[in-house]
């Protein structure tokens, strides 16, 4: 079925001429109309412009041009700006927002002749690890639909290992594109920090925040990070360095490659869980790669050190959202105050509420040193402990989270069982590193992941490593039952 | 340590959301459980040890030169507003 290609493969029949882009995008908008209302993951359906833009594509690949993603139908986070369409991040404060503009991905994306096919649900502002904060419902596991997807890009994750697109954009400020991957079966990269432009994507905390993709295999991520990544001049902290190309380098070989495995990712780890994860280690020895444990000390204090810096940041970036000069607005305000406090405190969900207030608390008078400075203290000492990790390694590895998905509900009363979720996946953010979480196998018919961390900017390495890994097995390829 | 129903609503003030009474103990046990959380950052000795805002080294705050890069949009932009009148944003009356 077309839903099963990879991008490879239908960008091959495309340039074939066998397939058209129209047939594409129409194929993936009826699966998207018969399995999504099972998921919510799509909250907005762009269809007549995606078959626009799929002529477009037509056009192009008929007057000769080939390239990796023309034609090629994508779902992009709701958090990414998409001119004339509605932007919402998950919440009810942006429900009746239509983006004025382009985010630097899409108009990267769109240039390259991908076809948005719609808007993926979101944890509301990015804040959540189950797409449960959403201001548009839960979206539903395609492995089992009393499951969280996870979060915060749970929509993407959700479209992507459903197939109702060939991949989707996401974003990763303490694990959100690999946590979701991870529950869903799927390939989640998040790059180096400042990699790719943030333009346009609506920010949450800005120390952290990075744009990436979920795909169902990790030669298909690396073909769509190729063209979202680069330079943008409209990101003050988009970094000016050469994209490697790389589709070309996943071939590299594993052999003397030097794994080190997070001994602090192990402890506790529940034992069919650390199986899987030596499993997929052993693949790696057996692919020539050698492995070694690393300790890094300071990495349990990530989830202390994360719930100060991105509370705090985000008390700052949200404060735009006034009532005054888009959003939501409530009604009859009494004066400037009410206008400010009501717009805010009906137009945000009880999450993104809750981290505006522990970021005010962290940031405010008395509290500044002990809290938000020693936060930044401490995220030194375990950017020190990465550093001096790959001193000695090349990749580090552990599970990307301490158990499959969960169940809608399960946590949602309880913010702090809730951010535990992220213990693995928040360090890498902390330090701006880039990782990558890919299938290594199910537990109680659940999927799990393996997470792969790099030194900055070794996203090329990463991405050569999850492929050779899913040339030699098969976790990748496995489909949710209803949605073949 | 935990936070009281006083200091959750000067927080919320500060924040300027309005909480209503029917949220405001779900707030008051769950921002207490988080500054718990947070307060273990107190047990990791972190002297002499910069503060780090930025998690790439060497990277600093790009400047560009102060010119005019964008034509004007504003009535696109303003289309999002709720409430504009020739070309100004609306709100209530600030001064009497």
């Amino acid at each position: 079925m077309l839903h099963d290609l990879s991008i490879g493969e239908l960008a091959d029949r495309l340039a074939a001429r066998e397939l058209s882009s129209v047939e594409l995008t129409r194929h993936f908008l009826a699966r998207i109309e018969r399995l999504n209302p099972g998921l919510n993951a799509v909250i907005t359906v762009t269809a007549a412009e995606a078959l626009a833009a799929a002529a477009r594509a037509d056009a192009r690949l008929a007057a000769g041009e080939r390239a990796p993603l023309l034609g090629i139908p994508l779902i992009h986070k709701d958090i990414f700006c998409t001119d004339g369409v509605r932007t919402s991040c998950g919440s009810r404060m942006l429900d009746n927002f239509i983006a004025p503009y382009d985010a630097t991905v899409v108009a990267k994306l769109k240039a390259a002749g991908m076809v948005m096919l719609g808007k993926a649900n979101m944890d509301e502002f990015a804040m959540g690890s189950s797409n449960e904060t959403s201001f548009y419902g839960p979206v539903r596991n395609p492995w089992d639909p009393t499951k969280v997807p996870g979060g915060s890009s749970g929509g993407s994750a959700a479209a992507s290992a459903a197939r109702l697109a060939p991949c989707s954009t996401g974003t990763d400020t303490g694990g959100s594109i690999r946590q979701p991957a991870a529950l869903t079966g799927i390939t989640g990269v998040k790059p180096t920090y400042g990699r790719v432009s943030r333009y346009g994507m609506i920010a949450f905390a800005s120390s952290l925040d990075q744009a990436g993709v979920l795909a169902r295999s990790a030669a298909d991520a690396a073909t769509v990070l190729k063209v979202m990544a680069g330079f943008d001049p409209k990101d003050s902290t988009s970094v000016d360095a050469p994209v490697p190309d790389y589709p070309a380098l996943l071939n590299a070989p594993l052999k003397g490659l030097k794994i080190g495995l997070l001994r602090e990712f192990f402890d506790g780890l529940e034992p069919r869980n650390a199986k899987l994860i030596r499993d997929a280690l052993a693949v790696f020895t057996s692919l020539g790669a050698e492995t070694l444990e690393v300790s890094l000390p300071h990495l349990p204090m990530s989830v202390p050190t994360y719930y100060v810096v991105a509370p705090a940041e985000c008390s700052s970036n949200l404060s735009r959202f006034d009532g005054v000069r888009y959003g939501y607005r409530c009604e009859s305000p009494k004066d400037l105050t009410d206008l400010y406090e009501r717009s805010r405190g009906e137009g945000f969900g009880a999450e993104v509420k809750r981290r505006i207030m522990t970021g005010t608390y962290v940031l405010s008078a008395g509290y500044f040193d002990a809290y938000y400075l020693k936060a930044q203290r401490v995220r030194r000492l375990i950017t020190d402990d990465f550093r001096a990790a790959f001193e000695k390694v090349d990749l580090l590895a552990g599970p990307t989270t301490p158990t499959p998905a969960f169940a809608i509900g399960a946590k949602i009363d309880d913010p702090v069982t809730m951010y535990l979720n992220d213990i693995y996946t928040i360090g890498a953010n902390l330090a701006g590193l880039p990782g990558v979480s890919t299938p290594c196998g199910f537990v109680d018919g659940l999927p799990l992941g393996l997470q792969l961390i790099g030194p900055h900017f070794a996203e090329a390495k990463l991405l050569g490593a999850a492929h050779q890994y899913q040339l030699a097995s098969a976790w990748h390829t496995h489909r949710p039952r209803g949605y073949e | 340590m935990s936070l009281t129903r006083q200091d959750v609503e000067k927080i919320a003030h500060l924040a300027r959301l309005s909480i209503t009474d029917r949220e405001m103990p779900v707030y008051v046990s769950s921002l207490s459980s988080i500054v718990e959380v947070v307060n273990e950052l107190s047990r990791v000795d972190t002297a002499n040890v910069e503060p780090m805002a930025h998690p790439l080294v060497g990277q600093r705050q790009r400047l560009r030169p102060d010119v005019v890069a964008e034509s004007d949009h504003h009535e696109k932009y303003q289309r999002n507003a709720p409430q504009v009148q020739a070309g100004l944003y609306l709100v209530p009356r600030v001064i009497e």
